[in-house]
């Protein structure tokens, strides 16, 4: 599984910081994405990881550092300029509106219209079912509010939104926190899909086991700050496990500010 | 969790009795037919209030239901406004003061200023004055909505600072004066004997509005056929069918059966050289001009709600806020859309109200954010957001109109008649907040 980490990266995140309120919830973080590669971000509860993903994606803004999308400096004010560049998310709190139908979230904000300018629903619904056949294909409930759904249904809603608009950039955020074994499997399957497909992931996870066979590299955080980067195949899951907790680097990995210091 | 909702949801459709299978087919709301009974009630009851009490029962006659659907107009206009602002958890409690603001601005440009410039009576003068009244109104409504979108002031403290700032600024205007007569074309705009279109036209209207719901229910039949969706039977569309053309023809033989006053009557006779004894010529009102601007936004703000772009995301804002705007939406600026969609739909009601009154007074309003908002709100907008329909607002609007009407029909004083609305407001709050728990 080797993908192209040379020339010029996907988004490239140089020293990013924001604080809340005299938290340093990211503090310095900087981190790479090539194409056709999974990096996952790992790192305990508030460790920084959403927050962080957040300002890629428009959600905050950022107290101080840049993002680089193909090597030029990208300007992300709000969810719509991340969506300019190709960055597709799907959040943590699944965000979707519960009162109105799948077809209708997934195009929620590029709604497909008429030649009259109404609504197409037809047409919407239609490729939400091409879409959505490659993720869940037993999924029939097209035209039920999404408060309706399983969590599992809900979460598919959300990866589909987010795989829907050809990203090229695509930020998974805990995506299989709420999914079943199968589910989960499926998800999997997808995201080496769209690795082939030249896509740049991010997968964001507090748990190794989810995501250690499908990532490419590893980004470990801890109180805001990157602990150390390492490609997979160069470390074990023991010694990323020593980098989540004790924020320990092992031999195989590159620190960052945040790795503790040997004394 | 999620089975045991199923498990009691399947236990419900074993011993559920004709009268839930009846809705379930038809898909009727259970709370469209609970505003029904509750229309019913109120008309029958001050009918027959007035029969034993007053020894004449004056709620159930042509010309008060026509005074009725008149008088609903103004309310049923801004009501369907009221639910979009609703809808995304807002509220406006500024629309009585607009709408006096606006009726003020009105009435002196006709009055006072067109003459002047294009003589009295000049047939562009109405159509200036309502385009001004509308644009004063969204200009209002937008600014409140940019203080509410772009400097995060609570909905409720900006609209109430509006309730004052205009109310005060519409006494400023004239310095209390009423302004007096409107314009002679504005002035059917609010309806009256020849604010009103006939018996011939009403037929019209009304055959048009049949075929329209017909042409629904199939279009709707055929939409669901291509989408596999679980069809009504047949003889449940039969029904809604029969139901709306029956409502609908219903309507216009009750507007239709309104005749013009005698007075009205002989001055016509007089004009037109008509040999006819006056005793003997009926001409009906038909359904009156505010009706007929109340219906047009009832299903102008349909369609808008639900076939457009912008619809979809109030709704969509109103469900979950935070979501919308990750997906993309510029919710602000689709708040101050929605703030600006009101003001410019409080300007149409000042338009009708002061019309209906042949003039503009100071406290043209007062009051009428408390009937908009218990018309949406009983009407099925929730405060919760994210829910509401405009037709449910527009009955809503009829079901207020309709208590206050029968209070003052009855001769209950203002008094009373305020605790009564406000303990209406009060309580639809509490059933509705009631429903919703018991519906999850
Ligand atoms: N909107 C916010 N307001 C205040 N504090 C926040 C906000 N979002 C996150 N934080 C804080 O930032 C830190 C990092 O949180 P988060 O990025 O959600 O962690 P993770 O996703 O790694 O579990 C936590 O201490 C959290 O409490
Ligand atoms: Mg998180």
């Amino acid at each position: 599984m080797s993908s192209e980490t040379s020339g010029t990266p996907l988004v490239e995140i140089k020293d990013l910081s924001i604080a809340f309120g005299g938290i340093k919830a990211v503090d310095q973080a900087s981190v790479d994405l090539f194409p056709g590669e999974v990096v996952a971000i790992l790192g305990h509860n508030g460790a920084g990881k959403s927050t962080l993903i957040k300002v890629l994606s428009g959600a905050y803004k950022r107290d101080g550092g840049q993002i680089f999308v193909n090597g030029e400096e990208a300007d992300i004010n709000n969810p719509r300029d991340a969506k300019q560049y190709g960055i597709e998310t799907i959040y943590q709190t699944l965000a979707v509106a519960d009162n109105v139908d799948a077809a209708a979230n997934l195009y929620l904000g590029r709604e497909i219209l008429t030649s009259f300018g109404t609504l197409d629903d037809a047409a919407m619904e239609a490729e939400a079912r091409k879409v959505m056949g490659r993720l869940n294909p037993n999924f029939q409930r097209f035209k039920e509010p999404v408060s309706k759904l399983s969590g599992g249904q809900r979460q598919s809603v959300a990866i589909a939104r987010a795989i829907l608009f050809n990203a090229r950039i695509l930020i998974m955020d805990e995506p299989t926190a709420a999914l079943g074994p199968q589910e989960t499997e499926q998800v999997s399957e997808l995201i080496q899909q769209l690795k082939k497909e030249g896509i740049g992931i991010f997968l964001i996870s507090h748990d190794i086991h989810d995501v250690f066979d499908l990532a490419d590299r590893v980004a470990v955080m801890k109180n805001g700050q990157m602990v150390g980067y390492a490609r997979t195949e160069d470390v074990s899951k023991d010694e990323v496990l020593g980098m989540i907790i004790m924020g320990k680097c092992p031999a195989g990995a590159v620190a960052g500010p945040g790795a503790m210091q040997e004394a | 969790m999620t089975d045991i909702p199923t498990l009691h949801g399947a236990a419900k459709v074993d011993k559920e009795s004709p009268f839930i299978r009846f809705l379930r087919a038809t898909e009727i709301d259970a709370r469209l037919l609970g505003m029904i009974a509750a229309l019913i009630l109120i008309w029958v009851g001050f009918h027959f209030y007035g029969h034993f009490v007053n020894g004449f029962g004056a709620f159930l006659t042509p010309r008060n239901l026509w005074n009725l659907s008149v008088q609903t107009s103004s309310i049923g206009v801004m009501a369907t406004g009221m639910v979009l602002v609703i809808v995304t958890r807002h509220i406006d409690l500024s629309v009585g003061s607009i709408l006096g603001f606006s009726a003020m601005s009105m009435a002196i440009l006709q009055v006072w200023i067109l003459p002047e410039f294009l003589g009295l009576g000049h047939p562009m003068i109405w159509i200036i004055t309502v385009v001004f009244g509308l644009l004063i109104g969204a200009a209002i409504g937008a600014f409140h909505g940019y203080l509410i979108a772009y400097l995060s002031i609570p909905a409720f403290i900006v609209t109430l600072g509006g309730l004052l700032v205009w109310r005060g600024a519409a006494f400023l205007l004239a310095r209390g004066e009423t302004i007096s007569p409107v314009d002679a074309t504005f002035k059917h705009l609010g309806g009256g004997p020849f604010g009103a279109i006939g018996s011939t036209g009403s037929w019209i209207v009304g055959l048009l509005g049949c075929t329209a719901a017909v042409a629904l229910i199939f279009s709707g039949r055929a939409q669901r056929r291509r989408f596999q969706f679980p069809l009504r039977p047949v003889w449940a569309e039969a029904f809604l069918a029969s139901v709306s053309c029956g409502g609908i023809i219903a309507f216009v033989l009750l507007v239709n059966s309104y005749p013009w006053p005698k007075g009205i009557v002989k001055q016509y006779v007089a004009a037109n050289n008509i040999e006819t004894p006056v005793s003997e010529i009926f001409i009906s009102h038909g359904f009156a001009i505010p009706v007929l601007i109340m219906i047009a936004v009832g299903i102008a703000m349909t369609f808008l709600a639900t076939r457009t772009r912008f619809g979809r995301y109030v709704f969509a804002i109103g469900g979950n806020p935070e979501a919308a705007e990750l997906a993309g939406i510029n919710t602000r600026w689709v708040t101050v859309k929605i703030f600006a969609l009101m003001g410019m739909l409080c300007g149409l009601s000042a338009v009708i109200a002061s019309a209906r009154l042949n003039s503009a007074t100071n406290n043209l309003g007062t009051l009428d954010e408390l009937y908009v908002i218990a018309a949406a709100v009983i009407g099925g907008t929730s405060f919760a957001g994210g829910i509401g329909t405009i037709y449910g607002a527009i009955l809503g609007a009829l079901v207020m109109q309709s208590l206050q009407t029968g209070m003052v029909l009855i001769g209950f004083d203002a008094a009373i008649q305020q605790i009564v609305v406000g303990t209406v407001l009060v309580v639809a709050v509490w059933i509705d907040s009631v429903y919703r728990r018991r519906a999850k």
